[in-house]
């Protein structure tokens, strides 16, 4: 019988698993991919926001200010790159000044340090290539960019550290009530759990269903963005946003912490698995940046993705409990992931409301460190390099990402079982080529240690095969 | 100290190290990121080079083993398995390997061969889902010729470089359905050669005005679809194809890769997307000379030995005999040339005749090529033929530049 | 009159061929031969990969040492696929001697070390 089983490792799943294995309650996460961090934690804008937007008295306000703030705690803990680089929210019209000095107001009554109303010339010397066009920004410095898949894989490694067991590829196919709690059915048999937590992201709402009476729809907001090459990484120092609208935050232009330009994202209803991007949407991202920031170079583009947002069209996060000790953590749209550090913290209050006993564990361990060969000095690479050869051959040569560090992601307590995985594990195919160069080598280093041929590794999710068959086959090739 | 440091052991830093050698240099050294000499020429196991240079038709491996085999007989020092993080401005070279550990080498003189890498799918900006099967057609050239896997069964093939060209015929042979090739512009961006023997050979259509305007499948690529565009290259509604197939191959165009030449500080000519040269391959940084790929794209490894040989002589020159003297001119592309090669040239520094390579921006039928000097034209050249997939090539006596000064242009006139 | 394009070399030259088999548009004499063979017994150069041991790639690439009937190219790739060398392996060295009949030899085009 396990204590606690969490459905879904996206980093609300995470976060709420990393907070309870403080405790010395057992936890099993269910993650139906082959990964952690897949699905909407993968693919959104990276963004830790400061906390202006929530309505005041919110739980999305509380946990977005508080998340925002143990999110940076957090990363700084567990090597997780992050900036707190600062945001501002544009304003074009006389009405959207209006709206700055609502959002500042809110801003001002959810917590939210240092916000400041900016003049346009105030706006731009701090930012030279806003347009010329903005009257006025607001100003945000506590708002941040992070690695998502780097902070949820970081939540997720410190569980499993602190005894939580992980379960990949198990999708929960029903829950029943029993005496002491939940049975849980999944793909891969049942499990007997005392509390069940509901992390499922976009699929929360039929999660609920499993458990509760229906309360809420998630209605699936699909995102498509631009990824830019480093060369326009410095395009901006900070978050730049327009103001936001009933759809959403609306499009941003933005740093990443590996260097690069984020531009994005539109806000179009979709499926729940529909990650694809449209050349509409694209247009019209492309199109709204340029009235932030009209010198984006879109020729430097190196990828477009899209994600999908858990919307409910309620203004809060769905957290509560539906039904005896089971707990919603659903409907997480944005902030989601500023907040999921708060969320979790929330959701292990809420399991002891439920009567789930938190007793400290005296040996939790909350250190995480990874070699970073890029950002090393000559000196280190060289005394490194000596050390283990692996680090000194390079495989990606876009990020500078060395064999050595991915074999030692193999040796984390999340090992990869795929390229992308490795490429969020490691950054190897972040890069200008897209793994045009290190994917052949990436496969090769997988099929090494995971003891399968080349043909079954793996892009991405479980299906996603590179490789077809060995050339030779004689007459069945033909 | 090196007297000269290749970055790049492919087929523009074997022929520089062997000029260079040749031209008198003893202290060489040829850093190769890979675990052995001859680039991409590896994995390029068709035929067709060497025809200019040896008389004769080689697949990439034995034209990368000729040279190879030269460089043998040099003293040039090789590290393999070494990768160049970085060239500083005053010439210290930053590399890592396995072996080699981390290094820091200073050089006299510096010749970048780095090559180029492909245009990848975000480059292009195609929508749709993002599954496995959608490869640049290096990378599927990699798996299918030295790993020994296909990647793919019914392929379509977007972009008509000839890399995508010899790719629609090796896959075809080793068993997959090619079903269509896709070129955006209304010329095919290969060799007529690879049209005739690649695609006509094996029945496989190409689509010139087309482009892919959607990848569906979630996990794995299941169709794209493929419009036709107008004059300004953009999808027209309704003339949509839609194609089964499990692989989209990307032949979209290469790209010199000057990450190293960035850090460097040399100046980046932004239509070649190379290091702007003089005459002899040398760049804005004094002692630092670049050939091949790297500076300019090219369809045929002979032209790149070529130019290589002549920035390993002239690296040679400046170590044993100083920096090169002498006011530049700047060449101008003219009416349908998008780039030249060099992008200035110091007469001083030249014995007879230098080398304009250039490329033209669209497809001409018989034209003459002209050089001039203001009103004043300093010399033609006739062609039956210009197209912007095939590079061009003139020779200018050095003496139709005395009196001139500032610029010449290199412009096309169809006849 | 037949129209085609010389692969002989990638000048890629636009030959014409009249009914006496005289050759036009042809920069040089190997296009001639090349358009009267290509119209009537076509040949090509086969380029692909044998099966490799003890190398560090599992295929090495190999050609056929003079051109081959066009229509043969598909037995000639049967043919490879029975074909397993171990390496070491040198350009040039044979890996099948007169391929399908056709007295010409397949030969390796890559130095793979053991």
């Amino acid at each position: 019988m396990t204590d606690v089983v969490i459905i879904g490792c996206g980093v609300i799943g995470a976060a709420a698993a990393m907070e309870l294995s403080r405790y010395r309650a057992s936890v099993l996460i269910l993650e139906r991919e082959n990964d952690v961090a897949v699905g909407t934690t993968k693919a959104n804008s990276a963004v830790l926001h400061a906390g202006y937007d929530p309505k005041p008295g919110t739980l999305m306000a509380r946990l977005n200010v508080r998340g925002n703030r143990l999110a940076m705690e957090y990363c700084e803990a567990l090597d997780v790159p992050y900036k707190r680089c600062g945001s501002l929210v544009l304003a074009f019209s006389e009405k959207e000044v209006g709206t700055l000095r609502e959002l500042l107001d809110r801003g001002v009554k959810n917590g939210v340090p240092g916000l400041e109303i900016l003049t346009g010339d105030e706006a731009r010397r701090r930012e030279p290539e806003l347009a010329d066009t903005v009257l006025a920004a607001l100003w945000a410095p506590t708002a941040g960019i992070v690695s998502p898949w780097e902070m949820c894989l970081a939540f997720a490694e410190t569980a499993v550290k602190n005894g939580a067991e992980l379960r990949l590829n198990t999708e929960v196919t029903g829950l029943e009530k029993t005496e002491s709690g939940w049975r849980v059915r999944t793909n891969r048999g049942d499990v007997e759990a005392r509390y069940v937590v509901n992390a499922a992201g976009v699929e929360s709402d039929l999660v609920h269903d499993m458990a509760a009476h229906h309360a809420f729809d998630v209605k699936p907001s699909r995102g498509e963005y631009y990824l830019l090459d480093k060369a326009e990484g410095n395009r901006v120092g900070t978050v730049v946003f327009q103001c936001p609208s009933e759809r959403g935050k609306g499009v941003l232009v933005s740093p990443t912490v590996h260097g690069n330009l984020i531009v994005g994202p539109n806000a179009e209803p979709s499926a729940r698995e529909d990650i694809s991007t449209t050349a509409q949407g694209l247009d019209f991202v492309r199109e709204t940046a340029k009235l932030s920031v009209p010198g984006v170079d879109f020729s430097k583009s190196i990828r477009n993705f899209a994600g999908v947002r858990a919307n409910t069209g309620h203004d809060d996060f769905v957290i509560s409990v539906p039904a005896p000790h089971f707990v919603d953590l659903a409907g997480i749209c944005s902030p989601g992931l500023t907040s999921a550090p708060a969320i979790g913290e929330y959701a292990a209050e809420l399991l002891a409301g439920e009567g789930l006993s938190l007793e400290k564990k005296e040996d939790f361990v909350f250190t995480r460190k990874r070699i970073r060969f890029q950002e090393l000095s000559p000196e280190a690479r060289a005394e490194l390099v000596a050390k283990d050869p692996a680090y000194g051959r390079v495989i990606c040569r876009c990020e500078t990402v060395t064999e050595g560090e991915i074999r030692a992601s193999f040796d984390t307590p999340i090992p990869p079982v795929s390229v992308d995985g490795v490429k969020r594990r490691v950054n190897a195919g972040m890069g200008r080529c897209q793994g045009g160069f290190c994917g052949p080598r990436v496969v090769e280093i997988l099929s090494e240690k995971l003891g399968v041929a080349p043909g079954e590794v793996v892009k991405d999710r479980a299906g996603m095969k590179i490789l077809v068959n060995e050339t030779k086959g004689g007459g069945e090739n033909v | 100290m090196y007297d000269l440091i290749v970055v790049g052991g492919g087929p523009a830093g074997l022929a520089a190290a062997c000029s260079a050698w040749d031209s008198g240099l003893r202290s060489i050294l040829i850093v190769e990121r890979d675990r052995e000499l001859g680039g991409i020429l590896n994995q390029c196991i068709h035929n067709g080079f060497g025809l200019t240079y040896f008389k004769e038709e080689l697949t990439g491996p034995e034209y990368a083993h000729r040279f190879v085999e030269l460089l043998s007989k040099t003293g040039v020092e090789v590290r393999t398995d070494t990768m160049v993080l970085e060239i500083t401005g005053d010439l210290r070279i930053h590399m890592t390997g396995p072996e080699t550990g981390y290094r820091v080498e200073e050089a006299r003189s510096v010749i970048l061969a780095m090559g180029c890498r492909e245009r990848t799918r975000g480059a292009i900006g195609i929508p749709g889902y993002r599954p496995a099967g959608v490869f640049t057609a290096g990378a599927a050239q990699r798996y299918v010729n030295v790993e020994g896997w296909l990647p793919g069964k019914r392929v379509v093939i977007l972009g008509s470089g000839d890399i995508g060209l010899i790719m629609a015929r090796r896959m075809t042979l080793e068993g997959a359905k090619v079903l269509a090739c896709v070129e955006v512009m209304p010329y095919s961006g290969g060799l007529t050669r690879n049209i005739v023997q690649c695609l006509e050979d094996y029945d496989i259509p190409l689509y010139l005005s087309h482009t892919v305007t959607d990848i569906r499948g979630r996990d794995r690529v299941e169709q794209v679809v493929v419009s036709e565009v107008d004059e300004r290259r953009r999808p027209i509604p309704g003339t949509e194809m839609v194609f089964d197939c499990d692989t989209l191959l990307l032949s979209v165009g290469l790209i010199p890769e000057n990450e190293l030449t960035q850090s460097a500080g040399i100046r980046i000519d932004p239509r070649t997307k190379g290091p702007e040269v003089f005459e002899n391959m040398e760049t804005s940084l004094p002692g630092v000379f670049s050939c091949g790929n790297v500076t300019h794209v090219h369809d045929l490894v002979d032209f790149v030995t070529q130019e290589s040989q002549r920035a390993g002589a002239a690296a040679a020159k400046y170590v044993l005999n100083g920096p090169a003297a002498g006011e530049s001119i700047a060449l101008r592309n003219g009416n349908g040339v998008s780039y030249t090669v060099p992008q200035r040239v110091r007469p001083e520094n030249v014995e007879k005749v230098f080398n304009v390579f250039f490329r033209v921006n669209r497809i001409f039928g018989p034209s003459r090529i002209v050089v001039s000097a203001g009103e004043r034209e300093l010399c033609r050249f006739k062609r039956d033929r210009l197209a912007p997939g095939e590079m061009e090539n003139i020779t200018v006596p050095v003496k139709l530049l005395e009196g001139v000064a500032g610029e010449i242009t290199v412009s096309v006139k169809e006849a | 009159m037949r129209e085609l394009v010389c692969i002989v070399c990638p000048r890629g030259c636009h030959m014409k061929v009249d009914d006496e088999w005289n050759v036009t548009g042809n920069t040089c004499p190997r296009g001639a031969e090349y358009a009267r063979a290509e119209l009537t017994h076509p040949t090509r150069v086969l380029t692909s990969t044998v099966r490799l041991e003890g190398g560090r790639y599992p295929r090495c690439p190999v050609k056929t040492a003079a051109p081959v009937p066009k229509e043969l190219l598909p037995r000639v790739m049967a043919a490879l696929d029975e074909v397993t060398l171990r390496a070491p392996v040198h350009v040039g060295q044979t890996v099948l001697e007169d391929v399908c009949g056709t007295g010409v030899a397949v030969v390796a085009t890559r130095e793979l070390t053991a």
